[in-house]
């Protein structure tokens, strides 16, 4: 209800930021991902909202800005007092009741147009109807990486978020439910949304509805210990095919290769298996990622280093490697074993 | 410019200047241990709060090195973390905190007319568990068995949210410097606070109407009134972080259902005033220096103290737009979002009332007026990205990003920073007798100028490009690699600046030019006394007629009364 009255009121506003909106129109979903995940290259419809308004709210301090200095720089040529020698005092002028009536009054005027119009946007942003389409995710941040499951299918990735591509024809927009398990995370993909903080005790809510395929990069912005740099986030948005086939994959139970039955004992003999769960086998820690598709990812480590066999085998024998305080400890495992482990784990597709 | 004295009822001489011996050195620096006069106080919190302007800023040059290009191992991350910290803690309550209290506990009495604080003896107290909070604080570094080389600096963020500064997450004793130093520092802080309003309101010399006070005294009492509502919830959540960590205590423990949400609320209810608590002391400086240097009595004095205590009051309802993505209802958002766009408002005041003191004046550039002036526009671009932030969507994207970092810079060193700078070339030569060197103070403020829009301009932008802060390093895919190298080299630069600044300041004490009683041909009672100044001031009570004594004396045909 609170919304209608703002909505109203707020067309007047909107009226004025015509030709932000018309800028905005003319990149509105015509990018994809960027390397550089800037907020002015927005690819999902709460990023695209904000990124309109940012247009708007950039237009009026931007008249602000020129009118004020403009004066100021007016006042310090025109009064700049050069020589030493005029030691007459200027003109006292003590104040105005009409000139600062009017700057009082102006500046409030402004405030009502951009309070109207962000408040119309937060409404429409935050309090968005769920449609029956949308695809469900609970995410948990942890420290250094991220854990995504899926409750419709009973899947659980890490780190690299794959949800369904999304249009305005074909609306599949993806809910995301924000859970923390140990201290406060914060989920920010600027392409796809503005970031929302992941507290521990208190569920928290995000939605994104990509429309264009692609890898989109973002990382944990609020800070959470040694290695909240190296938290990175990737959301792969996928084409209907390419969503259902990771579905599928994702949802069989680990690879059994018997060549590598060696690296296998020894991932379930040592420590690993208290913190990594591989599905169908003993191993069922949940401290750390899960591994049961760890070559469906292209990146170990929250996104620090790609998914290669070099760096998986350094990654175990010292994650400080790359990841200096991250909570896996090094195993102390000699170079047979590490070829091993390195070996089996190469086998979970 | 003149340098005439002006016979002010009760000014004395000058004190004599004693020999040099092992004796009197041992006396001289007893008496600045022992001494409970405001102006050698006020010497003191600025000497310290100097200080630890450089220690911040080498932490600050140490960032930017490690900054400079992507994935660089110059410094852990472990240390970078305390580095950080530290950081924004030495900037927020080691320097904000304290150069607030030199310039009100130098300045207050001689402008109202008084001999000295009305507390002397607390007023001593303050200084001393303030200067004993920061040494706290910095024994951190070397304190302890720290786990990763750096002893138990905090390394928690300035904010130190919780439940990272609890015991599962901070088992070392970070937090625990943290909170005890900054309790310790709060107690400074509200016993001078007390001292300035009680000063400011009891201890006026006759015809001293809080109408005709100096801008300067009362943005401090405002900023007073500030600090000891905000202090407080501060050192109250510092106990009970203190209590969760060794009395099993469960406020923030979010393991055994604490709230971590409670926190953020306390910690900001204390953040967000506290931002005016230090900008409302710059703007003090402004108040005085615009309109000297102008040549013109400030615009709208009454608008003044309004805008002034109006901040401070709307300031008091703003603290959660630091928490737009933590979760909170729509409803909650949107009132956070209107009660901050309304700070603009009287803070517009403040900046055209600025302009229209200018406006007609004939101004002189002298070194402390370029930094009056620089802070205006700094003060105003700043403002300008306040609102940008406090469009919550918006800031959904910014918060968190280099966009804020940016942004509160421009606040503090901008527009806070600028100040000191202004109004320490303004009252140096009231403290030491001597003209700080113009030349010098030249090549500091242009320096200091670029420097600072080198970095703190172009650090915008990696925000707007999705780069978050408090991270040691960052991918080199990211296209934020050039603007971080930018933002390091202006950061070289305004160190180089802050070199000369404090060549200038030792320089000067020996060398400079002598000051007089009154060098700048200013109108407030603080220049009707020698420089420096002696001990109480005054010998006889001072009698002011209007807001500007020192004009009154000055232009007996046409004085300030008349328009009151």
């Amino acid at each position: 209800m609170l919304a209608k009255c703002f909505r109203c009121v707020s067309c007047a506003a909107k009226s004025l930021c015509l030709p932000a909106v018309f800028l905005a129109a003319h990149v509105l979903f015509a990018e994809g991902p960027r390397a550089t995940p800037s907020i002015f290259a927005p690819a999902s419809t709460p990023a695209t909202s904000i990124y309109q308004l940012s247009l708007f709210v950039l237009t009026i301090t931007g008249a602000i800005f020129v009118t004020v200095a403009g004066l100021l720089a007016y006042v310090v040529f025109r009064y700049h007092q050069h020589g030493q020698d005029d030691i007459s005092e200027p003109a006292q002028i003590y104040g105005s009741t009409q000139v600062e009536l009017a700057w009082t009054v102006i500046p409030i005027l402004i405030v009502v147009v951009l309070f109207l119009t962000t408040a119309r946007m937060i409404f429409a942003v935050q309090d968005a109807p769920k449609p029956k389409s949308a695809l469900d995710v609970t995410v948990v941040g942890h420290q250094y990486w991220w854990e995504f499951n899926y409750p419709a299918f009973g899947i659980r990735a890490v780190n690299e978020l794959h949800v369904p591509l999304s249009s305005p024809q074909d609306p599949k927009p993806t809910f995301l439910k924000l859970l923390s398990a140990d201290v406060i995370h914060s989920f920010w993909v600027p392409q796809l949304a503005g970031k929302t903080d992941v507290v521990p005790n208190h569920v928290n809510e995000l939605w994104i509805d990509p429309q264009h395929p692609g890898v989109y990069l973002g990382q944990c912005a609020q800070f959470c210990g040694v290695q909240h740099a190296k938290m990175l986030l990737r959301v792969y948005v996928d084409t209907p095919e390419q969503f259902a086939a990771w579905v599928k994959n994702q949802q069989q139970r680990a690879v059994a290769d018997d060549r590598v039955s060696e690296g296998r004992h020894i991932f379930e003999t040592q420590a690993c298996m208290n913190c990594h769960t591989v599905n169908g086998t003993v191993a069922t820690g949940r401290f750390g990622p899960d591994l049961t598709h760890l070559m469906s990812r292209e990146t170990l480590a929250s996104g620090a280093i790609s998914n290669t066999p070099e760096h998986l085998r350094e990654w175990i024998r010292n994650p400080d490697t790359y990841k200096p305080g991250s909570l896996m400890p090094a195993m102390q495992l000699n170079d047979q074993q590490l070829d091993q482990v390195t070996a089996y784990l190469e086998t979970l597709r | 410019m003149a340098d005439s004295t002006y016979p002010m009822p009760g000014s004395l001489e000058a004190a004599p200047r004693q020999r040099w011996s092992q004796a009197a050195i041992l006396e001289w620096l007893n008496s600045w241990v022992v001494t409970v006069d405001h102006k050698k106080l006020g010497i003191l919190y600025m000497l310290y709060s100097i200080f630890f302007l450089l220690v911040g800023g080498v932490e600050a040059i140490l960032i930017r090195i490690q900054l400079f290009q992507p994935n660089l191992h110059i410094i852990s991350p472990q240390v970078y973390n305390r580095l950080f910290t530290m950081h924004g803690t030495t900037m927020v309550f080691l320097v904000g905190m304290t150069y607030i209290f030199g310039f009100a506990n130098y300045l207050i009495p001689l402008m109202i007319g008084a001999r000295d604080m009305a507390f002397p003896r607390l007023n001593a107290l303050s200084f001393w568990l303030t200067f004993f909070g920061g040494l706290l604080l910095y024994y951190s570094f070397i304190g302890g068995n720290g786990l990763y080389g750096a002893g138990n600096a905090p390394d928690t963020m300035w904010w130190a949210y919780a439940p990272l500064t609890e015991r599962a997450f901070s088992p070392g004793h970070s937090p625990d410097y943290w909170a005890l130093s900054l309790i310790i520092t709060g107690f400074g802080t509200i016993g001078a606070s007390v001292n300035v309003i009680a000063t400011a309101l009891c201890m006026r010399c006759k015809g001293m109407t809080l109408m005709r006070l100096p801008l300067l005294v009362w943005l401090n009492m405002v900023t007073s009134f500030l600090a000891l509502l905000a202090i407080t919830p501060l050192t109250a959540a510092q106990v009970m972080l203190l209590i969760d960590r060794y009395l099993g205590g469960h406020f923030f423990d979010t393991q055994a259902g604490g709230s971590a949400i409670i926190w953020a609320h306390f910690f900001w209810i204390f953040g967000h005033p506290e931002v005016y608590v230090l900008v409302l002391p710059a703007f003090a400086i402004a108040n005085e220096v615009i309109p000297v240097f102008s040549r013109k009595a400030i615009f709208g004095y009454p608008a003044m103290v309004a805008a002034s205590v109006g901040i401070a009051f709307v300031s008091l309802g703003v603290w959660a737009h630091h928490m737009f993505t933590i979760g909170m209802t729509s409803v909650g958002n949107a009132f956070f979002v209107l009660s901050t766009m309304l700070v603009g408002i009287p803070t517009g005041i403040k900046i055209f009332n600025w302009l229209a003191t200018m406006w007609g004046g004939k101004i002189r550039f002298a070194t402390p007026m370029l930094f009056a002036t620089a802070f205006v526009v700094q003060f105003l671009l700043a403002g300008l990205t306040g609102i940008m932030l406090s469009v919550a969507p918006w800031d959904w994207q910014l918060h968190n990003s280099y966009f804020v970092i940016a942004h509160f810079h421009y606040v503090l060193v901008g527009a806070i920073v600028f100040c000191i700078f202004s109004g320490i070339y303004y009252w140096y030569p009231k403290v030491t007798g001597r003209m700080l060197s113009e030349t010098l103070g030249k090549w500091h403020f242009w320096l200091f100028v670029l420097g600072f829009h080198v970095t703190f301009d172009f650090m915008h932008i990696p925000g707007l490009l999705g780069m978050p802060r408090s991270i040691y390093t960052y991918e080199a895919n990211r296209g934020w690699g050039t603007w971080n190298a930018i933002v390091s080299i202006g950061g070289f630069i305004q160190a180089i600046a802050v070199l000369i600044f404090a060549v200038n300041l030792i320089w000067s004490y020996f060398k400079g030019k002598l000051a007089g009683n009154d060098p700048w041909d200013a109108w407030t009672l603080e220049w009707a006394t020698p420089s420096p100044p002696p001990s109480y001031n005054f010998a006889t009570d001072p009698v002011v007629t209007s807001r500007r004594p020192l004009w009154d004396l000055k232009h007996p045909e046409d004085p300030d009364w008349k328009y009151e």
